[in-house]
């Protein structure tokens, strides 16, 4: 079976190793750039045009992927304390303090070396407004050359030809002569359009995967598991030949197990008997990531769906790149962003998760510092519970601040909240009463 | 006779309540919770047990003619008396602990005087126990902790000096034995200690005198009868502590739920505000828990709240409803930190606001947090049950009826007595289903 020991004892996926050495290879690449002469562009998750980047031999460098690193080695809580003693408000989104804590505590990376100073900032503003604050920050630091592709907001919930026009001419008038200008290369759309063709192969295959979760056992944990799931494709490696290899492998892992009846690898093995399917909205807390997946395995619960995976591209709902259309289609990419999205479709889309997936129940983690997740969330969470009448429940924690994760309150709720879902199913309760 | 038991652990007391199979309440126990929950929740259980034998006793006694018009006062006497001997049991049992303390190699040097205070302390102790329990006798605290230790200091201070002790070194066998003591398994002679309430009670009774054979008879009979623990469920927030298997353990939320239910069946809103958590849930027409909302990150609106304002003000807990109720208005206080709170209070006093008015305005803080817990779980729904101990206070409900009409319009809002109660209800009708499910799964 594909299931294997890592040295830490943790069990994990094939794929998961696969991808843990695919993070290794981006950070060696980003931390060599002074062997190797490349520059750097530091861009987001979100409306990460991670093909058009390559096209200038850029090396991506992804902030809230370092943060998020950093939370999971357990170093985030002495960057945002960092941040916070430079000036940094205790409400600020902790990506950012992490990020900036990380630059005053010397920028290094997970392998111990140096992040090299971008040489370029683009910033593809996709409805997440702390971007834009981050990278004035970001900009302030290094002085370097600042894109700002700004993507309209899908307020009315459609696309409109001016939309796309309009973040189109951008890239012709902004991006790409910037992008050519910092790197010296020649934009070459035929290029473009190759590494978009490889972007369409291992966005196939990613939807694949995530949809397996609609089978009973779900083959795969769609919010822990599908964190390692997104990685490639979120990160530095949408468009290249080593995406594609990745999700051929993820993708016949999870057929296996789906065949042989098996749900998830979690970090403690196999996992045992499905008892409650859920989908998730809102981030994961980083700092006690194990912990936390152990709070919903433990009890038997598999997330088939979370909005978080979406992110950085939502392609499960019918979006795949154009290589025929390269920079509209890099456009429509970033309207589509999950927090690009308007909050009823957001709903519908939630709604729909929790039908498709034959889910039991609809679960919030509210971030304390993320506005764009949090705002509104809990006027969905409602919408989804009437529309669907499957019962929704409510935790809250943060990103990579490890004083907002309080272990018990969150796993009192989830298991008055598993326990609730039970008491629904079987829908009685003893007759009499007492007074 | 077939029980249902449903345990409470919470953080500062421990609830027991038994059901029969008619899912009718026989008894209810509590006590504080220390630091053994089993022995916690045994002893809540063996008080719940109690309470059930006295109902039935007052079901047997309830036929005797002889004790027409006196029967409250017999029972009353019963259940007294019965307190009593168990005080003096658990007092035995405190004196043998802190002299067996005097042996150790610490205090060898001193034991001969040390155990002359003691005599100073428990002799006293164990006279005034009867007037401590004589009818109408007012308790500040019916736990045993409480009542033995508050005169424990009161008597031990002049029998240190008398000893030319310092009073530490008795606080000191004090702290160490009553853990102990608090900490042994209930001693389970309840025969025994009902056979001596009821003498006591004979030589004080004269009507119970006339009807000696009869009611005795049915003291036994009451006592020979056999509480079987068909099944048990624990909850609250220690219950991952509790010594149950998995399946006998529910959450703290669905048993409110459902204990609410079955004291009001047109219950749609539970709110609960207990001493370091608010909850608000919405349970369906069958008690089944529709969603719920509760304190995060910070227990601000929560009872302990009203803990620290008191305690900031030197008064007791029990005296900031009253004092609150005869303000005329309201100062306005800032609800999001206790600790502000107790700033902003000060400040006020500063100014020369009525403290009956700033209680006031405390108290609308607390309720203005638990309002917007509640809009997040859903609203609020006829009907409306208000449980946990801030529900006893009459202040915090005021301003509930007053937030609740402004924002929801007029609507039933339930009050029980016994909300304390309400969790451990809960549990013991989930352990009444279980024994249902139990009994399907076979014949399925």
């Amino acid at each position: 079976m594909t299931q294997t020991q890592s040295d830490t004892g943790v069990a994990k996926d094939r794929s998961m190793l696969m991808q843990k050495a695919m993070m290794g290879r981006h950070y060696d690449r980003l931390t060599s750039v002074q062997e190797s002469g490349a520059k750097v562009c530091s861009t987001f998750v979100p409306g990460n045009l991670n093909e058009l980047v390559m096209c200038f031999d850029l090396v991506n460098n992804l902030p809230e992927t370092n943060a998020i690193q950093n939370g999971l080695r357990k170093k985030s809580g002495n960057f945002v304390m960092e941040a916070e003693r430079l000036g940094h408000s205790e409400d600020v989104c902790t990506y950012v303090k992490s990020d900036i804590g990380m630059l005053a505590k010397g920028n290094l990376a997970p392998n111990g070396k140096p992040l090299p100073d971008p040489d370029v900032l683009l910033l593809s503003y996709t409805g997440c407004f702390t971007f834009m604050k981050w990278f004035e920050l970001l900009r302030d630091q290094y002085g370097c050359p600042t894109i700002m592709l700004h993507v309209p907001y899908q307020g009315d919930g459609r696309v409109t030809d001016n939309m796309r026009d309009y973040v189109v001419k951008q890239l012709k008038e902004e991006v790409i002569p910037t992008l050519e200008r910092v790197s010296g290369v020649k934009f070459d759309i035929d290029r473009l359009r190759e590494y978009l063709r490889e972007s369409v192969a291992a966005e196939d295959k990613l939807v694949r995967v995530l949809e397996s979760a609609k089978h009973r056992p779900s083959p795969i944990d769609a919010y822990f598991g599908g964190i390692y799931y997104i990685g490639p494709i979120f990160g530095a490696f949408r468009g290249t030949p080593e995406a594609t290899e990745f999700y051929t492998a993820l993708e016949q892992e999870v057929e296996a197990r789906r065949a042989a009846g098996q749900g998830p690898i979690t970090p403690d093995g196999p996992m045992g008997p499905e008892r409650y399917r859920l989908v998730v909205e809102g981030p994961p807390n980083y700092t006690s990531f194990r912990d936390f997946w152990k709070m919903f395995y433990g009890e038997g619960a598999v997330v088939v769906a979370s909005s978080y995976t979406k992110v950085g591209g939502v392609y499960d709902m019918g979006f795949r790149h154009d290589p025929d259309r390269p920079l509209e289609t890099l456009a429509e990419y970033c309207f589509g962003c999950y927090t690009n999205r308007s909050l009823p479709q957001r709903i519908k889309m939630l709604a729909r998760y929790v039908e498709e997936y034959q889910a039991d129940g609809f679960l919030t983690n509210s971030i304390k510092s993320c506005n764009s997740f949090s705002a509104g969330q809990l006027l969905i969470m409602r919408e989804v519970e009437r529309r669907t009448g499957k019962p929704a429940g409510f935790i809250e924690s943060d990103l990579v601040d490890p004083r907002y994760f309080s272990a018990a309150n969150i796993r009192n709720r989830l298991e008055s909240y598993f326990q609730m879902i039970e008491q629904k199913r079987r829908g009685r309760v003893p007759a009499g009463g007492v007074a | 006779m077939k029980c249902f038991v449903g345990v409470d652990l919470g953080s500062t007391t421990t609830k027991a309540v038994l059901l029969d199979d008619q899912l009718r309440v026989l008894g209810r126990g509590i006590t504080n919770s220390r630091l053994n929950y089993e022995t916690a929740a045994r002893v809540a259980k063996q008080e719940a047990m109690i309470d059930t034998r006295m109902a039935l006793i007052h079901r047997g006694l309830a036929g005797i003619a002889a004790l027409e018009g006196q029967l409250d006062d017999v029972l009353a006497g019963i259940e007294r008396n019965f307190r009593l001997e168990q005080f003096l049991e658990q007092l035995d049992d405190l004196e043998q602990t802190c002299r067996d303390a005097l042996t150790s190699d610490r205090l060898k040097p001193v034991a001969d005087r040390a155990g002359a205070a003691l005599d100073e302390i428990f002799g006293p102790l164990r006279d005034e126990a009867a007037a401590l329990f004589a009818p109408g006798a007012a308790r500040k605290s019916d736990f045993f902790r409480d009542i033995a230790g508050s005169r424990y200091m009161a008597l031990g201070e002049p029998a240190a000096r008398r000893a030319r002790l310092p009073f530490e070194l008795l606080l000191n066998v004090y702290d160490r034995s009553i853990i102990e003591v608090e900490n042994r398994p209930p001693s389970e002679d309840l025969a025994g200690k009902f056979g001596r309430a009821v003498n006591r009670l004979l030589a004080e009774t004269a009507a119970l005198k006339a009807a000696e054979a009869e009611a005795q008879a049915q003291v036994d009979q009451v006592l020979a009868l056999e509480l079987a623990e068909t099944y048990t469920v624990g909850t609250g927030y220690g219950r991952v502590t509790l010594p149950f298997s998995k399946e006998h353990i529910r959450s703290e939320i669905l048993c409110h739920g459902l204990g609410a239910h079955m004291m009001y069946p047109d219950t749609r809103t539970v709110l609960d505000i207990g001493g370091q958590d608010t909850k608000a849930i919405q349970v369906d027409d069958q008690g089944i828990v529709e969603n719920f909302q509760m304190n995060d990150r910070c227990a601000a609106g929560c009872g302990r709240y009203l803990g620290y304002i008191a305690d900031e003000m030197n008064l007791g807990l029990h005296e900031l409803g009253p004092m609150a109720m005869k303000s005329e208005k309201a100062v306005r206080i800032n609800s999001t930190c206790t600790v502000f709170a107790g700033a902003e209070l000060r400040d006020r006093l500063a100014l020369g606001e009525k403290r009956e008015d700033i209680l006031a305005g405390l108290h609308r803080a607390i309720i203005l947090r638990a309002m917007s817990i509640l809009s997040r779980s859903g609203g609020v729904n006829d009907q409306f049950t208000f449980t946990g101990g801030v529900a006893k206070n009459e202040a915090a409900v005021r301003e509930l009826r007053k937030l609740i009409e402004e924002n929801y319009g007029e609507l039933t809002l339930n009050i029980n007595p016994n909300s304390i109660y309400t969790g451990a209800l809960g549990a013991a009708a989930f352990a009444r289903r279980a024994i249902e499910d139990e009994t399907q799964g076979v014949a399925a």
